[in-house]
């Protein structure tokens, strides 16, 4: 294996970000288009961190709705940048975008990044908006995109490792008891495991309860150099490293459907930033389904292959839990418009800021923020800390 | 006109050799004539070692259920999605017919057949018995 084992990455503590915002979340007022909640968010990033559109020279955007995001984006904020990318790997795109941020600025390519999304699929029928076109070697089987395509992971899963449908809605459960401490979830009704269990059947074995929400929302995270960002409002949270990684497109061409490529991103991510799974004090995964997190807290090192089943019993992710995971309620409580990547950036960041109110994990220091795309198709992992998490 | 091929590369178009074995009842994969590893999806270049000298193969149409979902519709019974290892060394995704879409597992031992589906051949397997077709068919 060549080019797939060097570490590289950001440097550690070189980057920071300085803002980060959500727009109007959940049932938007009717009328508002994508690209207002990226300016609401991309606006409300910005003034948190003392800074103007004026000052952003690297812009970073994906959408379902606009191939060209970067050029609607800047277009709309009135935004000149020398450094533009609109890589769009799917949902993890804007914690690639952070990744990528970090390198341009490094590069001396840009000194002050924009990472802008919004989306109104909520509003715009309630089924995920998706520029993705059935694969010809698997349209005439007509698997629900993507809930299928997490479905069959799940019951290979289910298959190798004795994983049960109760293990996959304990990560509904303590997604919910999250979201039930944040006033901005969507849903914050209590959830039982047994409510899981006996909701839809959507593709077995994974319910409605098991999949994402589908909400209208925006998101932006303002990056920079530490040492602009030490001139600047507020306390910076610093990258202290990432990776990314994907293996395949399409679920027919996965090797292994209990492996993500978040194995690689994972080990890229710690390896650059010194770091190990036990030296993280709170974790957000992209939970699109409820075994996205099985296969990420066991791809990342969290506990053994096979084991996140048992690891999140007992409500050991759940407030109070041992180890805090999608403290804002994930993509299956609190906000998914489509493409949640940037949530994991906002709450994580948050949280190193210790602005989580009451869902706040104390003392905590060193974020682990991890993104998925397409059907386990992209992963990419970011760690982010505090200044006394540098060392 | 005929095509400018590029330097190696066959002029065969792989889905339309792939369509064509299923029009005559056949399942066709690639093997690579460089690594000798089984190919699918059909491409013009092997995704195991890059190797450009891919072969069709007639797959004898036995595999394994890998992985099993039942899709769930507002009326009618759910039906079946599968990813099916077959043994010659390829995965593929399908459709188990036959027994009701709950009552497919993982490690159902399954048979290619050709059902036509809006005028197009499409490939879908039946249960086979236990033991049945080759075991040892998986190049490595
Ligand atoms: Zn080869």
């Amino acid at each position: 294996m060549t080019g797939t084992d060097q570490v590289g990455g950001p440097t550690k503590g070189r980057i920071a970000v300085v803002g980060v915002a959500e727009s109007d979340l959940g049932k938007v007022t009717d009328g508002l288009t994508p690209l207002d909640l990226a300016a609401q968010a991309a606006g409300a990033a910005l003034a948190e961190a003392g800074l103007t559109k004026d000052d952003v020279d690297g812009l970073f955007s994906a959408s379902s709705y606009h191939p060209n995001a970067t050029l609607e984006v800047g277009e709309y904020l009135g935004i000149r940048p020398r450094y533009s990318d609109g890589s769009s790997i799917g949902g993890s795109s804007f914690v690639s975008h952070l990744l990528h941020a970090a390198a341009a600025i490094e590069a001396g390519m840009c000194e002050v990044a924009l990472i802008a999304y919004g989306s109104t699929q909520r509003s715009d029928g309630g089924r995920l908006i998706t520029p993705s076109r059935p694969m010809p070697y698997e349209a005439p089987y007509h698997p629900r995109f993507p809930v299928s395509m997490y479905a069959l992971a799940a019951s290979r899963h289910m298959y190798e490792y004795g994983t049960t449908r109760e293990q996959l809605a304990e990560v509904a459960v303590a997604a919910r008891e999250w979201a039930r401490l944040n006033p901005k979830a969507f849903l914050r009704d209590p959830l039982t495991v047994e409510d899981v269990l006996a909701s839809r059947m959507v593709s077995s074995p994974l319910t409605v309860r098991d999949c994402c929400l589908v909400t209208d929302g925006g998101g932006a995270v303002v990056v920079t150099s530490a040492e602009r960002a030490r001139d600047l409002r507020g306390d910076p949270i610093y990258l202290l490293g990432g990776g990314e990684a994907h293996h395949h497109r399409n679920i027919s061409q996965m090797p292994d459907l209990t492996v993500t490529a978040a194995v690689d991103s994972g080990s890229r991510a710690f390896a650059a930033a010194g770091l190990l799974p036990e030296d993280v004090d709170v974790v957000q995964l992209y939970d699109a389904f409820t075994v996205n997190v099985l296969l990420f807290l066991e791809d990342l090192g969290f506990c053994e292959k096979g084991e996140g089943g048992a690891f999140v019993s007992g409500g050991r992710i759940a407030p109070g839990g041992e180890l805090p995971v999608n403290t804002n309620g994930g993509g299956l409580s609190y906000c998914h418009p489509g493409m949640y990547g940037i949530f994991v950036v906002i709450e994580a960041v948050r949280q190193l800021r210790g602005e989580g109110g009451d869902r706040q994990v104390a003392g905590a220091q060193v974020a682990l923020a991890h993104g998925n795309g397409g059907v386990l198709s992209s992963q990419v992992t970011a760690l982010l800390g505090t200044a006394a998490a540098l060392g | 006109m005929r095509p400018i091929t590029a330097e190696g590369a066959s002029e065969a178009v792989p889905g339309r050799t792939y369509a064509a074995g299923l029009a005559e009842g056949r399942l066709l994969f690639q093997e690579c004539g460089d690594c000798w590893r089984a190919v699918f999806f059909p491409r013009v270049a092997c995704p195991h070692c890059g190797g450009r000298a891919l072969r069709y193969r007639e797959s004898r149409g036995f595999g394994t259920v890998y992985a099993t979902t039942s899709v769930y519709r507002r009326s009618g019974e759910p039906y079946d999605v599968s990813l099916i290892d077959l043994d010659e060394g390829f995965r593929m995704m399908s459709r188990v017919d036959g027994p009701p879409a709950e009552d497919v597992e993982v490690g159902m031992r399954v048979r290619f057949a050709v059902e036509t589906v809006d005028g197009e051949p499409v490939a879908v397997f039946r249960p086979a018995a236990n033991g049945d077709g080759p075991t040892t068919g998986a190049r490595r």
